[in-house]
């Protein structure tokens, strides 16, 4: 069963682009190895500072595999610099009250995280800095310290996708192209 | 049960008869837009999954147009243009605008049309979310990200969710101080900055049709800004003639039919319609021009895809001929086409270039996306501290335009002319 644990790093609504990746970093080729692990140190780095910086200076990656948001997570621009420097920091779900389409889109197609939805707005009720746990396959969020347990909206078709590594290897495994 | 025009070029290009919304459908892509931010990144993809000597699927219908990072010293992004040249003559891709040559054009969405490449009925896809703002001439026109754009290059189509459409119709006569940008920022501070994820947003009325093809763009490109898959206009006359003028490729224009299903259905009279801001910082933050008066700016800006049109800048030309602007007004027209259009547009036998000089703007910058996205530190009109900017661009983020301390108004360009002139947000009737 795939479980996802760790602390969790806590955002509000309509967090854009520009505050998940602000456009002077934009130089930045994601296919570049090295360029693709730059990105990773300046995830979220455009939040306003009423933040805590969610890459410690001089760290390449974060300590935060689960981002919870609340509605309209990735609006803005369609870089997929996005959801990839969120992969690179190592973050690998993301769970939002809701998406913007296309940052959605691109973290299913790149295979960077698991953009789950929440029915419940977990933003107001989870800290950063708290110890979760997502199971995957049952959909669920649980807060470790008091062991209650949420559900999230069952991914459907995007789940393979995204255990895939994205729309190319799922593609080839599903015999859509060579 | 009839279709939405969205629906309908979607059927046809999936090679179906009917179509609803929700289905998912593989479509057949007539045009891929990508630029010197997210091409590089493309090819990246491309490379990788299809091969280092892959061919794309119709170099006819990949047009990459370089316009974000181009008047920069930044090494990196000299080398992705590097990297698109490079692309370019291995493909023997016929539709590259190579900025340092005489080809260069700037902004890609006001490019693209200009140069023949939107085409009503047709399906472009491009790596910019502002791709949106081509369903002013009836096409259905979308952002999507790298991978997909590989994923296009590699096999001329794309797996898609059909929207539902949302219908937004314009009835009256749109009086001379309202523009396109008024009225999407009133749609936009209606539904929401998310009141139209995952829709087509369909523009109709007497209004709408009244308006210049430039005007239709500024509504479509900021669809996105609501959250829409695409916007939409059916094409009409002026389409017909726009695209005439620079194509001679064939098209199928599309109409929604009577019976076709929408989500929603609202309708604006234009002739009510005032002058209008979007407050920091998101679009949907609709206020009054006139009840912000108290708002003192330290800046003014009119360029981008949105607001750096010949129309946008004719507007700003009627406001600001024979007063002065008493705060910085940076002026960075969208293209090429648009910088000369500067110099040959004269009202009242004045060009527009001598008003904005006489006015005290800044010298006219050279044609690309400059400071609406920011960009690396050198970029001209970049924020860098907090300043409390107006402009015609679309988005109002923090840190947008550079700094996270700015602040910025987005209006049209009547609006941002008239605040230039006072240095605090002023509704242009007070010019008129
Ligand atoms: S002008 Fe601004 S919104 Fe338009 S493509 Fe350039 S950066 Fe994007």
């Amino acid at each position: 069963m795939k479980v996802i644990r760790g602390t969790v790093y806590v955002v509000k609504d309509d967090i854009d682009t520009d505050q998940i990746i602000p456009a002077e970093f934009l130089n930045l080729v994601p296919t570049i190895p090295e360029e693709y692990a730059k990105l990773g140190s300046y995830a979220l780095c455009g939040l306003p500072a009423s933040y805590p910086p969610f890459v410690r200076p001089g760290a390449l990656k974060a300590e935060y595999p689960i981002i919870i948001a609340g509605r309209n997570f990735g609006c803005g621009s369609s870089r997929e610099h996005a959801p990839v420097c969120l992969g690179a920091a190592g973050v690998k779900a993301v769970v939002a009250e809701s998406y913007a389409r296309i940052f959605f889109r691109n973290a299913i197609a790149t295979g960077e995280l698991y953009p789950f939805e929440t029915p419940l707005r977990l933003c107001d009720i989870f800290k950063t800095g708290d110890e979760m746990e997502i199971h995957v396959e049952d959909s669920k969020i649980i807060h470790l310290p008091t062991g209650k347990s949420f559900s999230l909206k069952d991914l459907g078709a995007v789940a393979p996708v995204v255990e895939a590594g994205g729309i190319f290897p799922y593609a080839r495994k599903a015999g859509i192209i060579k | 049960m009839g279709m939405t025009i969205t629906e309908k070029i979607l059927a046809r290009a999936a090679g179906k008869r009917v179509i609803g919304p929700g289905d998912n459908v593989w479509v057949e892509v007539d045009i891929l837009l990508t630029h010197d931010v997210c091409g590089p990144g493309t090819i990246g993809v491309f490379q990788r999954e299809f091969g280092a000597t892959a061919k794309v699927w119709d170099p006819s219908k990949v047009v990459i147009i370089p316009d974000h990072y181009i008047f920069t010293a930044d090494v990196k992004a000299h080398r992705n243009v590097d990297t698109l040249r490079t692309f370019v003559a291995e493909q023997s891709l016929p539709y590259f605008y190579d900025p340092g040559t005489s080809n260069y054009k700037g902004v890609c969405h006001v490019a693209l049309p200009a140069e023949g490449h939107v085409r009503p009925g047709e399906v472009i896809f491009g790596t910019d979310s502002h791709t949106c703002t081509h369903g002013a001439l009836g096409a259905f026109a979308t952002g999507i990200g790298n991978t997909d754009a590989g994923f296009i290059m590699g096999t001329g189509k794309l797996l898609i969710k059909v929207p539902k459409s949302m219908r937004f119709q314009v009835n009256g006569a749109v009086p001379p101080y309202i523009m396109g940008k008024d009225i999407i920022l009133k749609i936009i501070g209606d539904v929401g900055f998310d009141g139209a994820s995952y829709c087509a947003m369909e523009f109709t009325g007497e209004a709408i049709h009244q308006l210049s093809i430039e005007e239709r763009m500024t509504i479509c490109n900021m669809a996105i800004e609501a959250g829409g898959k695409n916007g939409i206009i059916a094409p009409d006359e002026k389409t017909f003639e726009y695209v005439r003028a620079r194509t001679s490729k064939p098209f199928e224009a599309v109409y929604s039919d009577p019976d076709a299903v929408y989500e929603s259905d609202r309708t604006y009279d234009a002739a009510t319609l005032e002058p209008c801001v979007a407050e920091p910082h998101v679009p949907s933050n609709y206020a009054l021009a006139r009840e912000r008066t108290h708002v003192k700016l330290d800046r003014a800006y009119i360029g981008s895809c949105t607001g750096g049109k010949i129309t946008d800048f004719i507007a700003a030309a009627r406001i600001l001929k024979g007063q002065k602007v008493t705060i910085p007004t940076f002026l960075v027209p969208a293209t090429v086409e648009v910088a000369e259009a500067l110099i040959k547009t004269q009202l009242d036998g004045v060009s527009l270039v001598e008003i904005f000089a006489a006015a005290g703007c800044d010298d006219i910058a050279p044609p690309s996306c400059a400071a609406c996205l920011g960009g690396p530190a050198d970029t001209y009109g970049r924020t860098s501290g907090k300043e409390v900017v107006i402009s015609t661009t679309n988005r109002n983020f923090p840190g947008r335009m550079g700094s996270k301390l700015s602040r910025i108004y987005l209006a049209s360009p009547l609006t941002v002319a008239a605040s230039a002139i006072r240095g605090h947000i002023t509704d242009p009737r007070e010019f008129m």
